[in-house]
């Protein structure tokens, strides 16, 4: 969570390991030839998957082989079935269902109050002189420790779990936001003024497009917060969703189930991604 | 005759009275005068620092000033050093975003398309700027600020940036779009050889004051590099720029 976030990574995202082709590849040629070099990096992107498959591939040859109990992690063809049979049964869908709901409120009403008080605090210096000062002030509380004053106000239902993402969400996007339409360039601004433009149309053709660039990497942050803090939620209480399972599970010692939930928290998490990718390379197609 | 307009054909467009414009404690103008006539191609020299952006920024209303000092009748547009289009909208959409307190969207794409016919950029329309060559983005802008019809274009030393050649096509076309829209223009520059090239006048700015004037006279088609008032006129503004003339025997010897 920091105003001086990294530049968002180019539009279109090079495949895993583009360009890596490893140091053999070239082997002693210094300029190997076009198509040599396509070989090369679609080489090095199945080389990519090589150690992984490898790892599940002896993952399962441990626990096929007792050394690995299954107390401590199931095997991956044990969760594999899992997931079928918690598919089957309904049980993942409404979990997840349930989680995806709290984070999608959640993330709502955390956008809306972080990009409406970076957009108040953008355009006017009273806006900045009354919601910069306390923003910053909030920003360094790690937002998890208010946890318990969530609980003591809200109880132990669908609301504090909201909250908390809601507050992870809104100062990514405040800070982002804000920074974004601050570093808009004054010839831009100048140019508007030249073309007589309304303070509204002013703010419509370049404030707010000049500040999307920034606010998208405050978005991408912001997801990641959210997801973050809906397992911390679940995981400190919950009787529905994904947490919920996982701890019902850990009563139970099903480590195979424990393992299908963190699989679909992490699934969960690409999709967003790539719905902010997909979001990005829209909103951002005039770079070259 | 239709009704009377804002701008009779004759009249003055810009009017500067006694401005002093300073920079914390360095006074950059002093006390200017200056009269810009409906129509009228004046240029503007001044060495850096001379103050001349900063009086047409008086004028383009970019910095305020008194409208005791500063008046101006008619609608304003400027093209700058840089061509600040908007990255984020195409390139029709620029050029309309000068149109968007005056017409309708449909009329509006109508004048913008008008306007890039008229630079040569037609089928530039759809591109998104950050597409486009230093001239033809420089294009784009001069579209743009001509697409409204103002009264005074205000050129800030639009084509310093650009290739000898790109600035000689780039000479061509606003002598052009002058001859069709009749503005006038107001060309701010530090090159002589452009001013003699394009003004009716041409005013060197030094020590904050409009010191120095010439009118040129000479029609445009005859004005070339060796005609003799021209080149006359040349040395006497680059001697008022504090350009010390070529020594002959010098200039022979080497």
């Amino acid at each position: 969570m920091s105003a001086l976030a990294p530049p968002p990574p180019a539009a279109v995202p090079a495949g895993p390991g583009a360009g890596r082709t490893g140091p053999r590849s070239t082997g002693g040629s210094a300029a190997p030839r076009p198509a040599a070099r396509r070989r090369g990096v679609r080489l090095g992107w199945l080389r990519r998957w090589v150690s992984p498959v490898v790892i599940v591939v002896v993952w399962q040859l441990l626990s096929s082989a007792g050394v690995i109990p299954e107390q401590k992690i199931a095997s991956p063809l044990q969760v594999l079935a899992t997931a079928r049979d918690l598919v089957a049964d309904g049980t993942l869908g409404s979990a997840t269902l349930v989680s995806v709901q709290r984070v999608g409120l959640g993330f709502a009403v955390g956008a809306a109050v972080g990009v409406t008080l970076a957009v108040a605090a953008g355009l006017s210096r009273l806006g900045e002189d009354a919601v910069d000062p306390p923003m910053q002030m909030l920003r360094t509380l790690p937002h998890f420790g208010l946890i318990p004053l969530f609980i003591v106000w809200m109880g132990l239902g669908e609301t504090p779990k909201i909250a908390l993402v809601a507050m992870g969400v809104m100062f990514p996007l405040y800070l982002n936001t804000f920074a974004g339409i601050r570093s808009i360039d004054r010839r831009f601004l100048e140019a508007a003024t030249t073309l007589h433009l309304t303070r509204w149309q002013r703010i419509r053709h370049v404030v707010v497009p000049g500040a999307v660039p920034q606010a998208l990497v405050g978005l991408r942050q912001s997801l990641g917060v959210a997801w973050l803090s809906l397992i911390v939620a679940e995981t400190v209480s919950a009787s529905s969703g994904l947490g919920y399972m996982i701890n019902h599970a850990r009563e139970f010692l099903q480590t195979d189930v424990i393992v299908v939930g963190l699989a679909v928290y992490s699934i969960l998490g690409l999709v967003t991604d790539a719905i902010v990718r997909t979001l990005e390379r829209k909103a951002l197609s005039w770079r070259p | 005759m239709a009704s009377v307009t804002q701008t009779p054909t004759q009249g003055t467009v810009a009017r500067v009275r006694d401005h002093h414009r300073a920079y914390g404690d360095t006074a950059v103008l002093r006390g200017v005068d200056l009269d810009v006539r409906s129509g009228e191609f004046v240029a503007l020299l001044g060495r850096s620092g001379s103050g001349k952006s900063t009086l047409l920024r008086s004028l383009a209303g970019l910095d305020p000033a008194p409208a005791s000092e500063v008046s101006v009748e008619g609608r304003t547009s400027v093209a700058f050093q840089e061509p600040r289009l908007l990255p984020w909208r195409r390139v029709d959409e620029n050029v309309g975003l000068a149109l968007l307190n005056s017409s309708h969207a449909q009329e509006r794409e109508q004048r913008a398309a008008t306007a890039l016919e008229e630079v040569g950029l037609t089928e530039k329309g759809g591109a998104w700027p950050l597409s486009l060559s230093g001239g033809q983005a420089q294009r784009v802008s001069l579209a743009r600020a001509l697409v409204s019809e103002p009264d005074l274009l205000l050129l800030d030393e639009p084509f310093s940036a650009l290739d000898a050649l790109t600035r000689i096509e780039m000479h061509r076309l606003v002598l052009q779009l002058w001859a069709r829209h009749e503005p006038a223009v107001l060309l701010v520059t530090h090159d002589v050889d452009e001013a003699l090239m394009l003004a009716d006048r041409v005013l060197v700015l030094e020590d904050g004051l409009l010191a120095h004037e010439w009118p040129v006279p000479t029609p445009r088609h005859a004005r070339t590099p060796t005609h003799p008032h021209l080149s006359e006129v040349r040395e006497q503004v680059l001697a008022a720029l504090g350009v010390q003339p070529v020594d002959q025997k010098a200039a022979g010897a080497a």
